[in-house]
């Protein structure tokens, strides 16, 4: 039996509090932990069927017409058994919930990186060797790379405008309008993108590092030209996603083809190398900021105006004011994206597209006007907070920004901060505190799940992934404390689209979609246990086991006496996104140290407080966020791909020169989770937290960074040859 | 070639083409795949095993330069249940994907053998005074391992726990 | 990654002997097998040399002899070179990570090649990998790259910190040639500037083998290593700066200057030295220090911030050394 549900409004019953087990919302272990923490988890490229064969990718070395002049020689080196050149082969992976296949081909180089051959041999060493053997040539087209070097694309429907913000801007007390740069950037997952797929003559088993099961199926069946009930995907481990490993990738594709072809397993991995190009990278952005204040710093105008790229054939456009249609008031706003269609590899969501790098340019612009103002960047932030969507006139579903900035600056000691810059010098380094709003957008999406309950516990089954999110704790987590099982007593498996579809995670979408899918199985199953006492489900205690009703109390085994339950949960989104504005809130503080020798940032402390309706699981939850937060310490000091000017390669593609940030870079990091209930984001009243704690975060090192030595950077990351620049 | 490496105490000995590496041999011939491939290069650290006792990149090496070698992997660390860091690295939560945590584990087991010998650190203020495992201290020697979930605070408060048990277990 | 031979002779003869019809010699292994995995080496034939004997630090006329096969963290934790040396301690300690050091060598670490994308980069034009191609870095994209020392066919860098200390140190290195003949080489006389033939990087030729690097008594005890870098860790030298002073009634007596991050070899400049010796440390003497060491820079469009760079970091090092 299936429950299924809408979320059309607030859900004001708040059953989820009724319940007794007291384990949603604890600060409690994964329970893959400890397979992973002793090798036992095992990730895409981890099996090794019988006979498996092994792939490498060969890349296009520019852009235009491809030809392999060598190719019969390669075919017939030592090992080797194919050399793939499939029409069906994908440029690049596919965009988020795409649910079809990419753009594809191999005759046709659009980007310096694209797979235009797979090297199949026996050994891995082999196919390696021969894919360096490959020779490829390319009848080069001269096509546009550099984002500032096109006419963009204005699309209708990414622009938006109200009121007069020229207008607002001439007759504003105080105005801000800055141009802010931020670099393209990799997700750089720690597991590269990897599959094994098998071909029995009528089935496709892939083993894959992918986010999204249930559109991967239909994205693979449609590159091979399957259809998707002769596609199963396995993902039960995925090495990180951030984005990346949204749609189905080149190594799948490929070896699928591949595995079709010679009726063998075949197994793909992308070098880290092919990662860096054939996946899809945060696109460069430059942004210009307009704000227009009265004399109190009271927005009266805003203009967020941003220039992103993207290959052509890519829906996909940095959604960089995303946050800005309802961060801060102001009747004038004036909100826009422009495409430059170029040849660089292909753009794609990176975690909290839009967000990551809006919110940080938005809250240096506003930290800027907090000097104009010579108004506190807290309290700037605390005049601006809008009542309702600002654009839309539609009520907040909830609003915790106020809390979360008074919680933040109480924690972190931001009263008695002196406004001037270069206040504090600690030897060759100055010292600075600086601070920024953080906002992300919230969304729940179609998802479904199942529990089959026996006597001895519950298992919990969706296609949905852990990617390092926590899905395995919290959905044990959900189950357990709706059916009163202890944790041990409830299994989760995941990842194999066999199983009911789940959400996929992205977009944070996953705890707060699948999650309630999880709570709607367990809550048909409680009714089919009240059913079976003759009682209400309302008036149903599940605790440990055991079913209370009235004043009887049961075993739950015996409740069962040996049958399997079922119950499916299936939630869709519903009208709730029109009629409210929901999001998530939170608020950044860092402090700096700049060198005033080397212009060496290095952090000395950062706090982040964030609130995302309930937290499910405080441990899981407060990882979540410091990985945003140091993610926002890569975007604000040391990441930024390179691309070569003349064809727009990505010139760092490794991880010894695209230099996420490693263990010395990270302060200490102190988390704080507000309590909230989000009514609108259906029963269980949680809200996605994944990608809040990047949103701002550079936002506050930037920030800190000018009021340490004075430097305003607007362009990052902020290495140390610009901070020295700034310093000179 | 043949090659006989002692792996997790065991004598294994294979036959490998002299460009296998000592991480393939372990996943792709022996089978034990906790040892993880993240950039192949020397510049991830997910693959780090303890080779005769201390840590290295095990892409970076030929296994048939390791002939008589002794191998410990995250496997061997976990024989007769799971070590104190593997234990500490879950009640802390020093992973979230799970994919560089054998990695950061095989590091730091070896890396607290460092410290215990005496041997100082980039940041280190002197070089010849004893090693206190302080924040500053444990992230400069944990540089070698990414972790871009970015689980930094978690795998340090493991370290650090384990480290303070066997301080106090060795002035007992 | 190509298929090669390989062999693991016992004794040096038998190296040699194994060598006689080309081969490279493998130890750590650390940058070699990432350049032999990407092609850009290709060795026909490796003879490995991690097994013999050549891992043993030992006094030597009163100064260090360093075996070619010592671990970069051995060296670093040795006590005789944290108490004499410590510049080349701490050289080492900001290099790579703790598992890469455990794997280098000594030797291996003075012959590691560039980091410049362009020569990891197979399907680019480079003049060091493949000779006569061109230089893709430049007219590219230009950031960690030599502003002394290049030419018009290469400006890579060497990326070494512990070889910067080891100029400093005015360390030699042993080699052991084909006919089992041996010679001390200066870092001078083993580094060649790129000229016209950047793919020929050292003065040894086919089957010289390093044996071991001597360091002489320092000629001073003020000692300071300093590396500026793009995160706090596990990254390459912007600029580094390795200096041993001696000082001598509050003047600086002798000075020797070295500088990673900065030329196509680990660089020292004889007038930079000279310039400082017998003078009273001050500020307007470390800025001429930086002015007669950058005199000759040419820095291609994307590495101009290394002079200011290098100029504040020789300045803050001076200071320290001399305070």
């Amino acid at each position: 039996m299936t429950i299924e549900m809408k979320i059309d409004g607030p859900e004001t019953v708040n059953r989820t509090d009724d319940m007794a087990q007291g384990v949603l919302g604890r600060d409690s272990a994964r329970p893959d932990g400890l397979a992973k923490a002793t090798g036992r988890a095992t990730y895409a490229a981890e099996a090794h069927p019988e006979g498996m064969l092994h792939g490498v990718l060969r890349r296009a070395p520019g852009i235009g017409a491809v030809r392999c002049p060598n190719l019969e020689a390669v075919r017939a080196m030592p090992g080797v058994r194919a050399v793939l050149r499939d029409a069906r082969m994908v440029r690049n992976a596919a965009q988020g919930m795409a649910d079809e296949a990419p753009v594809q081909g191999v005759d046709e180089a659009a980007y310096v990186g694209q797979p235009i051959a797979l090297v199949v041999a026996e050994t891995f060493e082999q196919a390696r060797h021969a894919a360096q053997r490959l020779e490829v040539a390319i009848e080069r087209t001269d096509l546009p790379i550099d984002p500032d070097a096109v006419e963009p694309e204005v699309p209708e429907a990414k622009q938006s405008s109200q009121g007069d913000l020229d207008a607002a801007m001439r007759n504003a007390a105080l105005t801000i309008d800055a141009d802010y740069t931020t670099s393209s950037m990799n997700s750089a997952a720690m597991e590269p993108h990897a599959a094994v797929a098998e071909w029995d003559g009528t089935t496709l088993t892939l083993r894959g590092a992918l986010q999204m099961l249930r559109f991967n199926r239909n994205e693979l069946a449609d590159s091979v030209g399957l259809s998707a009930e002769h596609v199963r995907i396995l993902a039960p481990y995925v090495g990180g996603g951030f984005g990346s490993k949204l749609g189905i990738s080149a190594d799948c594709v490929a070896a699928a083809l591949a595995a079709m072809e010679l009726g063998q397993p075949v197994r793909v991995v992308q070098h880290r190398r092919n990662v860096f190009e054939v996946n899809t990278r945060r696109s460069e952005t430059r942004q210009r900021i307009r704000l227009a204040a009265d004399a109190d710093g009271r927005l009266i105008g805003l203009g967020h105006e941003a220039l992103v790229s993207n290959l052509p054939e890519e829906t996909f456009a940095e959604p960089v004011v995303q946050a800005s249609h309802f961060a801060y008031p102001g009747a004038a706003r004036t909100l826009g994206i422009r495409i430059a269609r170029i040849h660089r590899p292909a753009a794609g969501s990176v975690r909290a597209p839009g967000e990551a790098v809006g919110v940080t340019a938005s809250e240096v612009a506003m930290d800027e006007l907090a000097y104009a103002a010579g108004v506190d960047p807290v309290e700037l932030r605390l005049r601006n907070i809008p009542e309702e969507d600002p654009e839309r006139g539609v009520p907040f579903s909830s609003h915790r920004l106020k809390a979360a900035l008074l919680d933040g600056a109480e924690r972190f000691g931001w009263s008695g901060r002196p406004m001037a810059p270069r206040q504090r010098r600690e030897g060759e380094w100055w010292i600075g505190t600086g601070m920024a709003a953080a906002f992300r957008v919230n969304m729940v999406v179609e998802a479904q799940a199942r529990i089959r309950l026996h006597g001895a516990g519950a298992v919990v089954e969706t296609d949905m992934t852990d990617i390092g999110t926590g899905s395995y704790a919290i959905f044990q987590q959900v189950a357990a404390e709706l059916l009163g099982l202890p944790l041990a007593q409830t299994e989760v498996r995941l990842g194999d689209t066999a199983l009911p579809p789940g959400s996929g995670s992205g977009g944070s979408v996953g705890a707060a979609s699948t999650g309630t899918a999880v709570w709607l199985a367990a809550m048909e199953l409680r009714r089919q246990i009240a059913a079976r006492l003759g009682c209400d489900e309302a008036e149903l205690t599940l605790k440990d086991g055991t079913a209370t009703a009235g004043n009887t109390r049961q075993d739950l085994a015996d409740i069962l006496s040996g049958a399997e339950l079922t119950g499916t949960g299936h939630v869709k989104p519903g009208d709730a996104a029109e009629k409210v504005r929901q999001a998530t809130y939170g608020a950044h503080f860092a402090e700096v140290a700049v060198n005033d020798v080397t212009g060496e940032v290095r952090m000395r402390r950062m706090q982040g407080t964030f609130s995302a309706g309930r937290i499910l699981n405080r441990r899981t939850a407060r990882s979540q966020c410091h990985g945003g937060m140091i993610w926002g310490i890569g975007m604000a000091l040391t990441e930024t791909m390179t691309h070569d000017r003349r064809d727009g390669h990505v010139v760092n593609r490794d991880l010894a020169e695209y230099h996420v940030p490693v263990n010395a870079d990270v302060p200490p990091l102190d988390v704080h989770l507000l309590e909230e209930r989000d009514p609108w984001a259906g029963p269980m009243q949680a809200k996605g937290i994944g990608e809040l704690g990047i949103c701002g975060a550079a936002g506050a090192i930037l920030n800190a960074i000018h009021h340490a030595c004075g430097a305003r950077l607007r362009d990052f990351p902020a290495t140390p040859d610009r901070v020295l620049a700034a310093l000179e | 070639m043949a090659v006989t490496i002692t792996v997790n105490g065991q004598d294994h000995t294979l036959d490998l083409d002299p460009r296998v590496t000592l991480l393939d041999a372990l996943r792709d011939h022996l089978h034990l795949t906790g040892s993880k491939k993240g950039c192949d290069h020397g510049q991830c650290g997910a693959c780090t095993v303890l080779l005769n006792g201390r840590r290295v990149n095990s892409c970076l090496c030929l296994a048939v330069m390791h002939d008589g070698d002794e191998v410990t992997t995250i496997e061997g660390l976990a024989e007769g249940g799971p070590s104190p860091l593997q234990e500490a690295f879950v009640a802390h939560d020093g992973m979230q994907c799970g994919y560089c945590t054998p990695g950061q584990i095989c590091s730091a087991t070896a890396m607290l053998d460092e410290v215990a010998a005496g041997w100082p650190s980039h940041v280190s203020a002197s070089l010849d005074c004893p090693v206190e495992l302080t924040h500053d201290e444990l992230a400069e020697r944990m540089s070698g391992n990414l972790c871009r979930c970015s689980c930094y605070p978690g795998i340090n408060a493991a370290i650090t726990e384990v480290a303070r048990r066997g301080k106090t277990e060795a002035t007992e | 990654m190509r298929p090669f031979d390989y062999q693991r002779p016992d004794d040096r003869d038998a190296a040699h002997a194994a060598a006689r019809d080309g081969a490279t010699f493998i130890a750590g292994g650390t940058n070699l097998v990432d350049l032999m995995k990407l092609e850009i080496m290709a060795p026909d034939r490796l003879v490995d040399v991690s097994r013999l004997g050549l891992d043993g630090i030992g006094d030597a006329d009163g100064g260090l002899r360093i075996g070619a096969t010592v671990t970069n963290s051995d060296l670093a934790a040795d006590p005789r070179v944290r108490r004499t040396y410590p510049v080349l301690s701490r050289a080492l300690l900001a290099g790579a990570s703790g598992q890469l050091r455990n794997k280098a060598t000594t030797a291996g670490n003075f012959l590691q090649r560039t980091r410049c994308p362009y020569f990891y980069d197979t399907d680019a034009a480079c003049n060091k990998r493949a000779p006569g191609t061109g230089c893709a870095a430049l007219g590219g994209e230009m950031r960690n790259h030599a502003i002394l020392g290049g030419s018009q066919h290469c400006v890579a860098l060497h990326p070494s910190d512990m070889a910067v200390a080891m100029r400093a140190l005015d360390a030699e290195v042993e080699v052991e040639a084909a006919d089992g003949t041996s010679r001390a080489l200066a870092l001078d006389d083993l580094y060649r500037l790129p000229g016209d033939t950047p793919h020929i990087e050292t003065s040894l030729a086919p089957g010289d083998l390093i044996t071991s690097v001597r360091l002489p008594v320092p000629l001073g005890e003020r000692q300071v290593y300093r590396k500026v870098r793009d995160r706090a860790s596990y990254a390459f030298a912007l600029v580094s700066v390795a200096a041993v002073v001696r000082m001598e009634g509050g003047r600086i007596a002798e000075a020797a200057l070295a500088f990673g991050g900065l030329g196509t070899r680990p660089w020292r400049d004889a007038e930079v030295d000279a310039l400082l010796a017998g003078e009273a440390p001050g500020e307007a003497l470390f800025d001429k220090a930086g002015e007669v060491l950058l005199r000759d820079a040419e820095p291609p469009e994307g590495t101009e911030f290394k002079l200011p760079l290098a100029r504040r970091v020789l300045k803050a090092v001076l200071t320290e050394a001399t305070r």
